[in-house]
């Protein structure tokens, strides 16, 4: 067997009390690709982020190609041929490609000479790997997925043979991330190594040759992808095995509580987002918004929510109309709960203690306080029992908010919005980022409120949320409505409807 | 990602306070050294000069009314997450406030006139200060810029105001005529009337109380009002409050509205306590003090007072030292002020990462 390209040997690592890696032992084999899958905390960015420089180990070693190395910082990673392509692109927007490659690596005070060089070189980089992109291009004009592209360029310009990848499909259109894979899979065919870091079972079984688990900061288990099964690699995920699937009963749907009628918004540049969309949803049924993320759902929800006023259409809720009202605060006490797509950033405020966060929206609430003021003993003892009703770890109301991980911010954000028991609740991504466990909790909770009779209106980007949550789907490509379907449509079907193609002709 | 380990509180608002301070009485001991002048003695100097003494006690206390009342002026607005670099200006145009109520309407008793000479103060330093608001909110002009253009404009403003409308005929000191009736009892005035007690003369008055009880109300303003609540969120993240039905617009203006109406009670402090007329530039600098105490205070009503009385012992202590040392003028206590401020304010986290390894060393 040939030397690793990576070995990282009895990796030890704590922040305070937190112990992130355990004793870590992991081999990468050289020209494979590794996944490292776990749930959200279970170590593996803290992991890689040693492998990288970010952060030192307490004890242990790396050996690259078998000799022992010091990796101090990036530049050391870098150094050693070590490319690291993160979650949030390290890019400047208004740079171009080439700017962004050069970047780091100038080599003197005048620029011209580093560009030529790097022009040639992206050239033939993007022959020998297929990742065309046009060096002249402004990097914050382009979609996501190049921008990704020029990432995996700029660690390839360094001279990268190993590269590591953080959830690079997070952010990605199906589409698009088929396009990495082969990328990948080109990069391992001419010799390079890949570590893939994710917690999506299926792109582990699509493109890994070998997988590593992590568990609470152990490395629990390596498979050869071959051998190994989903149900395998979740269980060991979670350390128990755990439902795929959403038990749930027939719909039994009563009257209408949301009514959307050929709704438009345009953006400043006048672009029609949101295009004359129209649908319905009843009370005791959950219908879902599929689509590729930026097909105009966040802007749809933002409308119903009352945050964007919409530029034409009739938005009905409860007989009422409401579209031209634009007062978040007005439909929540008209019986409207939001769960938003981003809890980081309007779900919830990181700096606040969960007590206060978890009043976020509702802070007017008579109940919370006479007149003007916020009693804190019934915001603390609220946000206690939401926290126990939801099994929200730690349950601490004094706790920041930032403090919580994605799963447990997002019950919070969830026992906030469906214990004001809402005629609808409306859920972007109810599980974007969440560890597999409490994704099965949330799930169970959203089918409850739905047999409690109550309305729901759910998008997400992950097809088999929708698929198994919904009642009814409606599939959403460049803003406009592409079709419905009922929950049993299969998913070649609605995958093609996600793709704007519609009876066999592409819109 | 695991976050990084936080230090225990004591250490966070105690501990490193503490040390950085020491730094700034070590920087300010190597000034001294360097004027030939012996950093002991002259430090025990100040400190003796601002709380070895009933009269020093009363002046440190009455100049840190002024910082109280300017700090939660700044607190406020920041945490609205804005800077209001106005105070100064809101304070001193409230001073036409206080000084339009105390002289016009003498003729009524003083329990009906002192409150409306404070309510007016606070109602023009809240004008001062919502302009700017508004002008932040509905038009996007940077709240830093406007705020430093009002204090020029209420500078000019007033110089013009008290010269011309104000300044009793045939007067050469360019002031207001004097309160007589609706102005707010010193301590000296009140020993000697009261309880027949020789009380140091100081400009020490009773809005000292309204100062503590104005940080006790803004303590509860900002955590335990909804209002209070809506200003933090919006501060905070205002994408998070839009979410949450905020309107950040009006928040902003209604945020630097208090924030003015806070700046103007130094004018409460001054005309109708210290000084009973109005008189040019009474501010003194209490405006950008603030920042400071503000800064050092961490917004927080108690770090406020804290540091409010901190800038006060500085004043004082600072005032004797001047004339005890003929070589040290009133510039010297302004480096210190200085160095103070950017021991605690602006390298407020050098020993953060170095106490943090330590502690995180000691866990294990």
């Amino acid at each position: 067997m040939t030397t690793p390209a990576i070995e990282l040997i009895h990796i030890d690592k704590r922040f305070g009390p937190v112990h992130a890696n355990k004793d870590v032992t992991l081999s990468v084999g050289q020209g494979s690709i590794h996944g490292i899958i776990g749930e959200n905390g279970a170590g593996k960015s803290t992991l890689m982020s040693i492998l990288f420089g970010f952060y030192a180990a307490d004890s242990g070693e790396i050996r690259v190609k078998g000799q022992p190395v010091k990796i101090k910082s990036s530049s050391d990673a870098i150094a050693q041929g070590i490319g690291m392509v993160h979650q949030h692109f390290m890019l400047v927007d208004p740079f171009t490609v080439l700017e962004n490659v050069v970047l780091g690596v100038e080599g003197g005070a005048l620029i011209g000479p580093a560009l030529a060089k790097a022009r040639s070189e992206l050239k033939r980089l993007a022959d020998d790997y297929d990742m065309q992109v046009n060096p002249d291009a402004i990097v914050g004009e382009l979609p996501v997925g190049l921008q990704q592209r020029v990432e995996i360029l700029k660690a390839l310009y360094k001279g990268a043979d190993v590269l590591i990848l953080d959830e690079p499909t997070g952010v990605l259109t199906p589409d698009e991330a088929d396009h990495l894979f082969r990328i990948l899979g080109t990069l391992r065919d001419q010799g390079k190594t890949v570590i893939l870091i994710t917690h999506k079972l299926r792109e582990i079984m699509a493109i890994t040759d070998h997988v590593s688990v992590m568990r609470r900061g152990e490395l629990v288990a390596n498979f050869e992808t071959k051998d190994t099964s989903v149900d395998e690699l979740a269980e060991a995920m979670v350390g128990r095995s755990v439902l795929l699937h959403v038990e749930k009963g027939k719909a039994t749907p009563g009257e209408m509580v949301l009514e959307v009628k050929d709704l438009v918004w345009r953006d400043s540049k006048n672009v029609a987002r949101v295009d004359h969309v129209s649908f319905s949803v009843r009370k005791g049924e959950i219908v879902g918004i599929a689509g590729v993320s930026g097909n105009g759902q966040s802007e749809l929800l933002d409308c119903i929510a009352g945050i964007t006023k919409p530029t034409s259409g009739e938005i009905i809720f409860e007989g009422k109309s409401i579209g031209q009202l634009a007062d978040p605060r007005h439909l929540r006490e008209e019986g409207l709960a939001h769960v938003p797509e981003d809890r980081q950033h309007r779900g919830l405020i990181t700096a606040f203690d969960a007590s206060e966060s978890s009043i976020l929206g509702w802070q007017f609430e008579e109940e919370l306080g006479h007149g003007f003021r916020l009693n804190r003993k019934k915001v603390v003892e609220s946000c206690l029992r939401e926290m126990k009703e939801f099994d929200v770890r730690p349950a601490n109301p004094l706790l920041k908010s930032a403090k919580f991980s994605g799963g447990n911010q997002q019950k919070i954000i969830l026992a906030r919005e469906m214990s004001s028991n809402p005629d609808l609740l409306i859920i972007g991504q109810p599980t974007r980022g969440v560890d597999i466990g409490a994704i099965e909790f949330i799930h169970k909770r959203i089918i409850e409120l739905r047999d409690a009779g109550k309305a729901i209106l759910l998008v997400s980007v992950e097809l088999d949320e929708i698929r198994s949550l919904s009642d009814r789907i409606i599939v959403m490509f460049a803003g406009k409505v592409m079709g419905e379907r009922d929950s049993s449509a299969d998913e070649r079907d609605i995958g093609l409807l996600m793709a704007g193609v519609q009876k066999g002709v592409a819109a | 990602m695991s976050q990084r380990g936080e230090l225990p509180k004591w250490v966070d608002v105690g501990l490193i306070p503490a040390l950085n301070l020491l730094l700034a009485l070590l920087a300010t001991s190597v000034i001294f050294l360097l004027i030939n002048e012996n950093p002991i003695e002259c430090l025990g100097i100040m400190i003796k000069g601002a709380v070895g003494s009933l009269k020093g006690w009363s002046y440190l206390l009455y100049y840190t009314t002024n910082f109280i009342f300017m700090g939660l002026a700044v607190a406020v607005a920041f945490h609205a997450g804005l800077f209001n670099i106005g105070g100064e200006g809101q304070g001193y145009i409230a001073g036409l406030g206080a000084a339009l109520i105390g002289l016009n309407l003498e003729f009524l008793p003083w329990f009906i006139t002192i409150p409306l000479a404070i309510l007016a103060s606070v109602a023009f330093g809240a004008l001062w200060g919502f302009v700017p608001g508004y002008l932040q909110a509905k038009r996007g002009s940077h709240i830093v810029i406007t705020t430093i253009m009002f204090n020029f404009i209420a500078s000019s403003l007033m110089v013009y105001l008290i010269n011309y409308w104000f300044r009793p005929i045939g007067k050469m000191a360019v002031e207001s005529r004097e309160i007589t009736g609706a102005y707010i009892l010193s301590f000296r005035e009140i020993a000697r009337q009261f309880f027949d007690f020789k009380y140091p003369a100081s400009p020490l008055n009773l809005t000292v109380f309204l100062a503590f009880l104005v940080a006790w109300a803004v303590w509860y303003f900002l955590w335990r009002t909804k209002l209070g609540y809506a200003i933090r969120a919006v501060g905070l993240n205002s994408d998070a409050a839009i979410y949450a039905g905020i309107k950040p617009q009006r928040i902003i203006m209604i945020a630097m509205a208090v924030s003015g109406g806070l700046a103007g009670l130094v004018a409460v402090n001054e005309v109708l306590g210290a000084q009973h007329r109005l008189l040019l530039e009474f501010v003194q600098g209490a405006g950008f003090v603030g920042i400071a105490v503000a800064l050092m205070g961490r917004n927080h009503p108690i770090g406020i007072v804290l540091a409010a009385m901190l800038f006060g012992l500085l004043y004082q202590g600072g005032t004797e030292l001047s004339f005890a040392k003929t070589h040290i003028n009133r510039d010297m206590v302004v480096v210190i002020q200085g160095l103070i401020i950017l021991f605690m304010g602006a390298l407020e986290n050098a020993f953060r990462p170095w106490l943090t390894a330590l502690f995180f060393k000691a866990d294990d």
